[in-house]
């Protein structure tokens, strides 16, 4: 088991490695540059132009640019927005919180209607009920993530009336930024109704985000509980005289989840990119819309520092998923 | 008729797959006895509905196979009538079952000693302690060494053997009168073969079992059965006591199982005497279903199908019973 931490552990520098050159050269290729953007309107003169490009080191070669940059992320050092002036890292980790909200409703959302719809639909296999899980899961993984985010809002913050349309809270209550996590803030506060109406902001971001995430765990689920249903131990479990409902639940959802359990864990990457999209439909104050932002200013350390921030974050929770997947698979547990 | 020993009685016991006009039948109106305390030897080539009529025993023929039997009766209870959960109480208590495959026949997520207990849980409660105790002490009765610590193994850690041995140990949880062991030893090491099948024949003594015995293995029946079964296509087209048979066997079926064998056949080639294999869904002949692989088949055998003749207990399925010699009766 130490083995296996160790080798996923050495996978991680050479991932590591690539995302930092990929998010440095594709800053780098776009076209403008962000001394023409602080310029403005007006624009600049070439002095003033040669004095600024060299102040924020522009001015050197790129490769050593990357160089410098690579140098100083080892160091903790992820530089300091163009634009704002403050280090890249301060920003993410003020801003992390709100997206980490809403990818874990999402998830949450995902995991659970995901695995029940999924489950459902194998024991009821043929049935009335698998078809309409099998059509609402092909709907929802090939929805438009913008598309569908807008739909929702249509339907229900404008014309129900039923959920904020955007942000993250109602400018009526001040709420004290103790965790950053919205849920948990609003519990903190004595602001009355103020939990109910970050409930209700999260709602629609996070099932336009899960919406996709919940369509994969659907079919995985299905068809990982189809195959468990017929092995062996199964009828093994029928003959001992167990009920249907300890079958499943016990003997065919611990193996089904198996499968399941990796392809929850590549989702988390689709959560995240997923989020920058919807953090925009739904103007939710977090990492994505930071990040789509900077890029329109070419505020290339937020860009990069975030990018690679995130490639972390998801390069972990990697890590972590294959760690579960040895804790409920006791075949890998016991493995060298 | 009537026997107090008798413990399981199937009469006209019928399997079909498949649904419209044309389903298959896997098994065929089968009707027999088992008494307490007795093995009986079920017999027959691979596809001759061994496991689908034990199966159906146990209520775990799921749609579209289709159960219909004139009676099943078990202890004076008809399984035939029972509701879902009045069935399930008797599954896995009174009646149990070995399968084929013992890597494949126990969860893999779960440690043995979690599965014999849950069988305990389930019909007959008791505190977790109590569970465990006695999931050691099957362990011990089916022979594990060091029970205290195999019991929280996972079946990964387990050999073959030993894995059946645990599926042994999980069907006799409940001491349950009647066992059914389809084909528990084709799956094993030869060495370890005869240790299984000794070993289940112990317990049968030991508890009173009845115990029906699947097998291709005419041999192992010959050794351990009462009395036999032989099926072949979906059918019984022999049954009788177990010396009887093998002293004298009335089918050409069955006189070519026992001409197959090793001691008696000079060739190597399995069902020497019979060419061809167990017709499917698709390829049933008229008449006998043997017909087409019968060296005795006469015109009347490709058209209708015979009924059983011979005395009560002794039938055979077949217009030209073999006499004493071996040789068709005209
Ligand atoms: N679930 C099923 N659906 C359709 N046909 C089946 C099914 N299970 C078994 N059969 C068929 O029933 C016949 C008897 O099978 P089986 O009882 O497994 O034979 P045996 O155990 O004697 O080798 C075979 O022809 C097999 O193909
Ligand atoms: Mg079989």
């Amino acid at each position: 088991m130490l083995y296996f931490i160790l080798r996923r552990i050495g996978m991680v520098i050479p991932t590591f490695i690539g995302v930092s050159l990929f998010a440095f050269a594709l800053i780098h290729l776009i076209p403008g540059d962000p001394v023409t953007v602080m310029g403005g309107e007006r624009g600049m003169t070439a002095t003033e132009r040669a004095e600024l490009e060299a102040m924020l080191g522009l001015d050197k070669p790129i490769w050593v640019q990357y160089f410098q940059y690579i140098g100083n992320v080892l160091q903790g050092d992820l530089g300091t927005s163009y634009v704002s002036r403050e280090p890249v890292m301060s920003e993410f980790l003020t801003l992390f919180p709100a997206t980490i909200e809403l990818t874990v409703c999402a998830a949450i959302f995902a995991s659970v209607v995901g695995l029940t719809l999924g489950i459902l639909a194998a024991v009821r296999r043929g049935g009335l009920l698998d078809h309409t899980v099998m059509t609402i899961s092909l709907t929802g993984y090939s929805m438009p993530i913008f598309w569908w985010g807008l739909l929702l809002m249509l339907l229900f913050s404008v014309n129900l009336g039923w959920t904020p349309v955007s942000g993250r809270m109602d400018v009526i209550y001040w709420i004290d930024e103790v965790t950053g996590f919205m849920l948990i803030d609003t519990l903190l506060s004595d602001e009355e109704g103020a939990f109910t109406a970050a409930v209700q902001h999260l709602i629609l971001p996070s099932i336009v985000l899960g919406t996709i995430p919940m369509a994969v765990i659907a079919r995985m689920t299905r068809s990982s509980m189809l195959e468990v249903l017929g092995e062996d131990y199964i009828r093994t479990a029928r003959a001992k005289g167990l009920s249907k409902r300890r079958i499943i639940v016990k003997h065919a959802l611990r193996n089904a989840l198996i499968p399941v359990i990796t392809v929850m864990g590549l989702q988390v990457g689709l959560l995240l990119s997923g989020a920058i999209l919807t953090e925009t439909i739904f103007a939710w104050p977090g990492i994505g819309k930071w990040l789509v932002e900077s890029i329109s200013r070419r505020d290339y350390p937020v860009v990069q520092g975030g990018l690679l921030l995130i490639a972390t974050i998801i390069i972990l929770v990697n890590l972590l998923v294959d760690l579960m997947y040895g804790v409920v698979n006791p075949r890998v547990r016991h493995s060298k | 008729m009537t026997n107090d020993k008798k413990l399981l009685s199937v009469n006209n016991l019928s399997v079909t797959f498949g649904t419209g006009d044309n389903p298959f039948t896997a098994v065929d109106r089968i009707s027999y006895d088992v008494d307490a305390g007795e093995v009986l030897g079920i017999v027959g080539e691979s596809g001759s509905g061994k496991s689908v009529s034990s199966l159906a025993l146990m209520g775990l023929i799921d749609f579209p196979g289709k159960v219909r039997a004139d009676s099943l009766t078990f202890e004076h209870t008809n399984l035939i009538g029972l509701s879902e959960n009045a069935r399930r109480k008797i599954t896995g208590d009174e009646i149990a079952m070995i399968f084929q495959d013992p890597m494949t026949s126990l969860n893999p997520s779960f440690t043995v000693g979690n599965q014999i207990m849950e069988a305990i849980e389930v019909h007959q409660g008791g505190s977790k302690k109590e569970r465990r105790a006695k999931a050691i002490d099957l362990l011990q009765q089916v022979g594990i060494p060091a029970p205290e610590s195999r019991i929280d193994s996972y079946p990964h850690q387990l050999s073959g053997g030993m894995s059946q041995r645990v599926m042994i140990a999980m069907a006799i949880a409940c001491d349950p009168k009647l066992l059914i062991a389809d084909e528990p030893t084709t799956a094993l090491d030869v060495t370890i073969q005869a240790q299984i099948i000794e070993l289940l024949l112990k317990l049968q003594r030991e508890k009173n079992m009845g115990l029906i015995l699947i097998t291709h293995d005419l041999a192992l029946v010959a050794e351990a059965a009462d009395r036999v079964v032989v099926m072949y296509a979906g059918q019984i087209v022999e049954t009788g006591p177990a010396n009887e048979i093998f002293k004298a066997p009335r089918h050409p079926y069955t006189q070519a199982l026992m001409n197959s064998l090793p001691e008696s056949a000079e060739g190597h080639d399995r069902l020497k005497a019979l060419p061809g294999v167990v017709p499917g869904a698709l390829d049933r002949p008229q008449g006998c279903l043997l017909n087409p692989r019968c060296p005795y088949a006469t015109d009347r055998c490709r058209v209708e199908e015979p009924g059983y003749y011979g005395p009560e207990g002794r039938q055979s399925k077949c217009f030209y019973p073999l006499d004493d010699n071996g040789r068709p009766t005209q």
